[in-house]
């Protein structure tokens, strides 16, 4: 009986011993953990999630068109009549097809201006500061200059010049919203370049283009995510001004800047309108900021 | 490992620094105009490096060993002098050649922690040297070098798939040794590599570079300020004060005749483990402040603090000279010893 009890715990003690290589718990599982504690984040994180699959899927299972109109249904408050839940605009188009199309391309819009400015920021500013002097003088002069074009112009010249383009728009954002990035990421880069870790990147001769990629960047993610959350509701606001000025989309294909800005039109006689459009973006933004928020929490290193 | 005096000097050198200068621009804004004046962090080091010996160098806060080092491995550029290391002549090297001595000398640094990549985990920040020199070789082969190295240092296997941040100061110590070694080096820098760490650490970590270096014969250059520290592993003690070498001596020499004045306030401020003898020594306390190396005094730049200071030494500069077989010193005042 005792012996047993010795054998089960000599067992225990070797298998114990001989357990492989325990699994780490790296960085960013830590930081998953501690975004998973903050409750306002979460919820904001499926939140987004379920507006942007409403987006992307909601169109297929309604029974309207996003260009049709309803000859039975012009102007109609929301109602169960013809399942018009959002109801419908003048020309008798169901606005909650329209509301989820029009998410789709300012969702798209915000992710990939954001995408794309992100990832310029990033590289501008983390090459900047790396290399200093000079270049870094040179660069960030380019970026106040850019800070000093007025963005609305420039789109509208360009709007003038090439056509009213979807991609157009796309570009035009990115062009002008990448420079606080590469402000942030230049900031950061200066205060982790004279880490020890980089000299002794150096010391083993680490090539530089490496040296920044391997070492630079993946340590300027924190800062570089909480970044985008912000960005992402200021791309989608600006996309939103140049539709509201008719810089954008073309009809009949919509996006949220426009639908406010027919909304606000005639938000006198049919307020929803202006609502529900209004309401979708409000909620995206507010989602954006909350999952920024926790993230910034979440990947800060001194809260252990 | 101590060597024999005669020895040395039949034996080649492997690193050789002569009149090393490293100097910074700073900005000045005071007065009407901007300007720039130079700060002469390292002004005129020499010494000798021989295989499988290990070199300390020590001195106050600020007085150039951090910068020496740097200006060694052209972390940072020197602004004159030259390095010899194996025959190379390492003042005129282009990156290709400097690529290929990296792999023979390695660093190790003073903050353990900050010294290993946070986002990488122990196998990737040892295996770093080898992808970056042999990127031939194949993951496997990589990996098992890698284990047999942590295995040498005293890490577990277990511990390699894990982040920085979940060890001591000690076992990020010992990831730095690991990287440092992977390459097989012939020397090996250690920048103050114990002084952030509990004391009970740090003899194991000095008794590790021992033994590593008994193992594979590896040259040493060891900074610090802790002079017990020092004392224990070094072969030659390089003595600096702003930026210039004071004594450069064998360890017995150094601390049982130090030659120089500073030399000799230095080891005086070395706590004895008697009470007895420490409260009846007469500790030789410096008058004053470091001098700022932007404007360091004229001749030697020790006279302003030296208790034996004469007007000779504003006028002249003290070069290192022999003042007997195990000495040199650069005061003076120093007298000759006849060698016989």
């Amino acid at each position: 009986m005792n012996q047993e009890k010795n054998q089960a715990i000599l067992q225990a003690a070797a298998e114990a011993v001989a357990a492989p290589q325990i699994a780490s718990r790296s960085p960013w599982a830590d930081a998953r953990r501690r975004f998973l504690r903050n409750k306002a984040a979460v919820v904001s994180l499926v939140l987004l999630s379920l507006i942007a699959l409403a987006c992307i899927f909601g169109p297929m299972f309604l029974p309207h068109q996003f260009d049709t109109t309803d000859w039975d249904a012009m102007g109609l408050a929301p109602t169960l009549h013809n399942m018009h839940l959002f109801g419908t605009d003048e020309m008798g188009r169901d606005l909650l097809v329209r509301t989820l199309i029009g998410g789709r391309i300012s969702l798209f819009v915000g992710l990939m201006a954001t995408l794309a400015s992100v990832t310029l920021g990033i590289l501008w500013g983390a090459t900047a500061g790396f290399l200093g002097g000079r270049v870094d003088s040179i660069m960030m002069r380019i970026v106040d200059m850019m800070y000093a074009v007025p963005y609305l112009l420039i789109a509208i010249l360009m709007v003038t010049l090439l056509g009213r383009e979807f991609y157009l728009v796309v570009l035009t954002i990115t062009v002008f919203s990448w420079m606080d990035m590469a402000r942030v990421v230049r900031g950061q880069t200066l205060s982790l370049k004279s880490k020890e870790f980089i000299e002794a990147a150096r010391c083993i001769g680490v090539p530089v283009h490496k040296q920044i990629l391997r070492h630079i960047v993946p340590n300027l993610l924190g800062i570089v995510v909480i970044y985008t959350t912000i960005t992402v509701p200021g791309v989608i606001l600006t996309e939103s001004v140049l539709s509201f000025l008719g810089l954008g989309v073309q009809e009949p294909m919509t996006s949220w800047g426009v639908l406010i800005h027919d909304g606000a039109a005639v938000m006198e006689n049919t307020p929803w309108m202006l609502l529900f459009p209004g309401v979708m973006l409000s909620l995206t933004l507010y989602c954006a900021n909350y999952i920024g928020d926790g993230m910034r929490d979440a990947l800060d290193p001194k809260d252990r | 490992m101590s060597v024999e005096t005669a020895t040395v000097a039949e034996r080649q050198p492997i690193l050789s620094v002569r009149d090393l200068k490293v100097h910074f621009k700073v900005k000045h804004d005071k007065g009407w105009l901007p300007s720039t004046r130079t700060l002469k962090a390292v002004d005129g080091i020499s010494f000798d490096l021989y295989a499988g010996e290990t070199l300390g160098i020590v001195g106050e806060s600020g007085c150039g060993k951090s910068t020496l080092s740097r200006g060694i491995l052209n972390l940072i550029p020197a602004t004159g002098g030259e390095i010899v290391w194996l025959g190379r002549e390492l003042h005129k090297a282009g990156a290709k050649e400097w690529q290929a001595v990296r792999r023979e000398v390695q660093m190790i640094f003073q903050d353990p922690l900050a010294s290993l990549d946070p986002r990488m985990t122990v196998a990737q920040i040892i295996a770093e040297p080898l992808h970056t020199h042999y990127p031939e070789l194949g993951k496997d082969e990589v990996m098992r070098r890698v284990r047999v190295m942590m295995q040498r240092v005293g890490l577990t296997e277990q511990q390699i798939n894990r982040y920085p941040h979940e060890f001591s100061g000690g076992q990020c110590q010992r990831i730095g040794i690991a990287r440092a070694l992977i390459l097989q080096p012939k020397l090996i820098i250690c920048d103050e590599p114990v002084s952030a760490l509990d004391v009970s650490i740090q003899a194991q970590i000095i008794n590790l570079l021992k033994e590593l270096q008994q193992e594979m014969g590896l040259a040493l250059i060891f900074i610090a300020h802790d002079l017990a520290v020092v004392k224990h592993i070094s072969d030659r003690i390089l003595v600096m004060y702003l930026g210039r070498e004071m004594e450069l001596a064998e360890k017995h020499a150094l601390y049982d005749q130090p030659k120089h004045p500073y030399t000799k306030a230095l080891l005086s401020a070395i706590p004895i483990p008697d009470p007895e003898l420490e409260r009846k020594k007469t500790i030789q306390i410096l008058q004053g402040d470091l001098p700022s190396p932007i404007d360091p005094p004229s001749g030697c730049v020790f006279r302003t603090r030296c208790p034996q200071a004469q007007p000779l030494c504003a006028e002249q500069q003290p070069q290192l000279r022999v003042v007997n077989a195990r000495t040199q010193v650069s005061c003076l005042l120093a007298t000759s010893e006849q060698v016989a």
